[in-house]
């Protein structure tokens, strides 16, 4: 069974249709690429799916379980983690702070605990800094722990954002945009990472992207997306050599 | 096992911030002891002392919201009208069965930080939905409301109980040795003296205690995430609504304690627009910004130092305020305006020739 | 019948609270802050007022010019010293507690200029006194001509921000200050045209506020202030004729209250009324809901 299957989701604002009859199947351990066009609905796709927006009609499932029009925190304690377009760090936060609220439901004390200092908050405390820093140290990060989020160049904020959304342990990971405004360089360690958070995490992940080489480079099997429907599917090199594709890309 | 201790205040920096602001209180406190024991203290600032205490606690728990959740809130003094009449309510009902002070005085500070905790909740639920200058006027709005309602209440007690009345005492019906406890605009009399400063002090140190512990834990870390990016927050599984209400209604018990403080130096506790309306609100919001939104140690300092200016100018008589309010407009120039921040920071340079922190940080 | 007359003064009250609230919400639509000195801007116009026709005596055409041309430049002066340094600050609250420095200093040095004793303001308004089923009911001038002058300016407003280049830039550094600028918009003279129009705003409504309530001391323009506000946040702050609604709607509520509840809890039923409008549509009545984009 696959991990994520969607059938026939749809949504509409107002008069327009911004997704409509969208299916996909995704495996377990699938490196899975969503690509399209500006304004093909991509991150409709990941806003419906993480119940930022609650679908017009369809289903989502979750590993066998109904996540269809849940609320965003369910949807992630159901195991959804995802990224953002444009970066949303806690900026005021230090980066191990970032990461810890990503574990925030995973290691749990009281508030009275927290506030009385008591024993148990000592031991979760001391887990959740080492939990924090393994993350970190995936992401070579761990230099940088006390530094505020804010204060990190561009592509080790799109990293963090990664090592947040792993925290909360998800069994899908949503990357929306992952290379956006990296250089040539950071997009291959980019590549790198996610080829390692696969393996290492044993992670199914979807990832929107216009970067044609990480697309080509890592992901599987591709969706395209043009005007809310979907275009083709399939095999990576498959899609990519598909006319309709080429013309929705490069017009006519 | 003292170097085991040095060695983690190094490597801990919140640990040596967090003693530095409670070190600073207790030293103040040793010191204002110490002048009151020469008898070099004023009467004047003798009787300040125990407010000075209410407006440092007010500007730690209005920084909860402001800095810490993010949200701004101009109904503050509200919450503390609640804590200062339940609290003055108990006291007086419970003077002659309860006659020992303290005892009765901390059942009154346990009452006070409930009951405006209480309110922080039910207000809290249908409000904090609402975003930015909405809330903002919506709190206000509640705490022009509660002094409102405060004003018009009238409770006496007598054999057969409680009685309650919106018109006048006499509307009570209270029998011959029934008492007023609550009389209306003219509020609560002879409630006991229970505040002093000591007491105040320990309850600035009880706030600090709350507020520093909840901020460096895990709710507190929830509570920031949401301020600085609510929809992130969202994603990894916060929980919006919980973690605001908590802030919140922790927020309004300890503007409630710091009522409770206030309401015990008082022989006479009514709600008027000075104590109590969106003035004192305002003012305590004056106290967190200057201080430096979320910084808790900038909010004691600021409290105690915009209190005790109009006090030092006495002797300038009328034009006092205007003064107060030049320094007021001036410092929030200095302190946030970025060309001074700039300005300062070239200064600092220069005098240091080190590399340049940056100042007005998030963290306390 | 009584309850026309309490609807007529709560119209005129109400009229009052528009008047003061289009130079609220303008500023906030503009400026995009709270400016809690509005209310003391009102205060000095009518002192100013108050100096030229009672102490001077002088006629009321002067008074009122006078109070508007130097509250004009008092508002601009305010903008440039106190508000504009703050424009670009980390946090929207330090130009908040600015204005409320700048509304203590106001209050203060009227205080030393005129003492705290309350005046007796003397109505500037000549109109005469309109009645209505024989006798009856009684519009007084000063209700007249603050319900025709508040109609006016409003319409003015409007037909300023749409009609001219200006007001037009007034959209614009509303909508994104960046992308004004770069449009080749003076922001700053923008922003200081704003504070010039909202302070001779509150300068008229000043006078025609101590004209139908004459009592004038130097904290006479807080609680109509904030009333005001509460008033552009009630209709929507931001919108022009929201804040005419809102006035309008808060003056009726507050007399109807005052009539038929009891004036001790007025403003707390005003203060409710606003809450259950805000909960039920929170950005007022004709607020623009702007969702934050994922």
């Amino acid at each position: 069974m696959a991990l994520l299957e969607i059938r026939n989701l749809g949504i509409s604002f107002g008069g327009l249709r911004a997704v409509d009859d969208f299916n996909v199947e995704i495996e377990k351990g699938c490196l899975y690429g969503l690509i399209g066009p500006n304004g093909a609905g991509k991150t409709t796709v990941f806003n419906l799916l993480t119940g930022v927006y609650k679908p017009s009609e369809g289903i989502i499932h979750l590993d066998g379980q109904d996540i269809t029009g849940k609320k965003t925190i369910e949807i992630n304690r159901a195991g959804v983690a995802r990224t953002f377009q444009n970066i949303r760090l806690f900026k005021d936060l230090s980066v191990a702070d970032n990461v810890k609220v990503g574990l925030h439901n995973h290691l749990e004390y009281n508030t009275l605990e927290g506030i009385l200092r008591l024993p148990k908050y000592r031991a979760i405390e001391k887990q959740m800094q080492e939990e924090a820093m393994e993350l970190l140290r995936v992401f070579e990060l761990d230099g940088e722990a006390d530094t505020l989020a804010s204060n990190l160049p561009y592509g080790k904020q799109r990293k963090l954002e990664i090592a947040r959304a792993l925290a909360t342990k998800p069994k899908l990971l949503l990357l929306d945009e992952p290379a956006a405004g990296m250089n040539p360089n950071e997009t291959q360690e980019l590549m790198d990472i996610i080829g390692f958070v696969r393996e290492h995490f044993d992670m199914t992940i979807l990832l929107i992207e216009h970067d044609m080489r990480l697309v080509s480079g890592i992901c599987e099997e591709l969706t395209v997306l043009n005007f809310g429907r979907v275009l083709c599917q399939g095999k990576t090199a498959d899609v990519l050599n598909n006319p309709e594709v080429i013309k929705a890309y490069l017009g006519e | 096992m003292q170097k085991a201790f040095m060695t983690k205040l190094k490597s801990n920096k919140t640990l040596k911030s967090n003693l530095i602001t409670f070190g600073m209180v207790i030293i103040a406190y040793i010191l204002m002891e110490i002048l009151m024991a020469a008898g070099i203290l004023s009467n004047l600032l003798k009787g300040l002392l125990v407010p000075l205490c209410v407006y440092a606690i007010l500007a730690v728990s209005l920084n909860l919201t402001v800095g810490i959740l993010g949200e701004l809130s101009l109904g503050h003094a509200g919450f503390m009208c609640v804590g200062a009449f339940s609290s003055a309510f108990f006291s007086k009902c419970m003077q002659d069965v309860i006659p020992i002070a303290g005892v009765r005085f901390t059942l009154a500070i346990i009452i006070g930080a409930l009951s405006a905790g209480l309110f922080g909740i039910l207000i809290g639920i249908p409000v904090l939905r609402l975003k930015g200058d909405y809330l903002a006027i919506v709190t206000l709005a509640f705490g022009e409301i509660i002094k409102n309602l405060v004003n018009i209440l009238y409770v006496g007690l007598d054999e057969n109980g409680f009685h309650f009345s919106t018109k006048s005492s006499l509307d009570l019906n209270l029998s011959e040795n029934g008492t007023v406890i609550i009389q209306g605009a003219q509020g609560i009399t002879g409630t006991p003296h229970d505040s002093n400063f000591t007491i105040g002090i320990i309850l600035l140190l009880l706030t600090l205690f709350i507020v520093l512990n909840l901020i460096h834990s895990r709710d507190g870390r929830a509570i920031m995430a949401i301020r600085d990016n609510t929809i992130a927050a969202e994603s990894v599984g916060i929980n919006i609504t919980k973690y605001k209400l908590m802030a919140f209604s922790i927020s309004a018990a300890l503007a409630g304690l710091a009522g409770v403080l206030y309401a015990h130096n008082l022989s006479t506790l009514t709600a008027l627009p000075k104590n109590f309306g969106y003035n004192m609100s305002i003012m305590i919001l004056v106290f967190v910004v200057l201080g430096g939104i979320g910084n808790i140690r900038g909010s004691i300092i600021s409290a105690v130092v915009l209190t005790l200016l109009p006090e030092l100018l006495r002797g300038l008589n009328d034009y006092r305020m205007l003064i107060y309010a030049i320094v007021l407009i001036v410092m929030m120039l200095f302190n946030w305006a970025p060309a001074c921040i700039q300005w300062r920071e070239k200064i600092a340079y220069k005098l240091k020739k080190k590399k340049i922190v940056k100042i007005n940080g998030k963290e306390a | 019948m009584s309850f026309l007359k309490y609807l007529i003064s709560g119209i005129s009250l109400g009229s009052v609270y528009a008047l003061i609230a289009l130079g609220y919400t303008m500023v906030y639509g503009i400026a995009k802050m709270l400016n809690f000195a509005h209310g003391d801007v009102i205060m000095i116009g009518a002192f100013t007022t108050y100096t030229i026709c009672s102490t001077l005596g002088l006629p009321p055409v002067i008074g009122v010019l006078a109070a508007v041309i130097l509250c004009t430049f008092l508002g601009m002066g305010i903008e440039r010293v106190a508000y504009k340094p703050l424009r670009k600050a980390a946090s929207p609250l330090a130009v908040l507690i600015t204005a409320i420095g700048v509304s203590y200093l106001l209050q203060n040095i009227a205080l030393l200029i005129f003492g705290a004793n309350t005046k007796a303001f003397a109505s500037v308004v000549s109109f005469p006194a309109l009645e209505l089923a024989d006798g009856s009911i009684t519009v007084s001038g000063e209700t007249i001509v603050t319900i025709l002058s508040c109609i006016v300016i409003m319409i003015c407003l409007m037909l300023f921000i749409h009609k001219t280049k200006a007001g037009q830039a007034m959209l614009a550094v509303s909508e994104d200050k960046g992308a004004a600028q770069l449009m080749g918009i003076n922001v700053n003279g923008t922003i200081a045209l704003t504070f010039a129009i909202g302070s001779a705003l509150a300068a008229i409504a000043g006078v025609l506020l101590c004209s139908a309530y004459p009592s004038l001391n130097p904290y006479t323009g807080s609680m109509p202030g904030i009333k005001a506000f509460v008033a552009a946040v009630f209709g929507g702050i931001g919108s022009i004729p929201g804040a005419f609604i809102g006035g309008i709607l808060l003056g009726i509520i507050e007399i109807f209250a005052k009539a038929y509840i009891s004036s001790q809890v007025a403003d707390a039923i005003v203060f409710a009324v606003l809450i259950i409008v805000l909960l039920i549509k929170p950005t007022g009545i004709l607020g623009r809901n702007v969702q934050e984009k994922v």
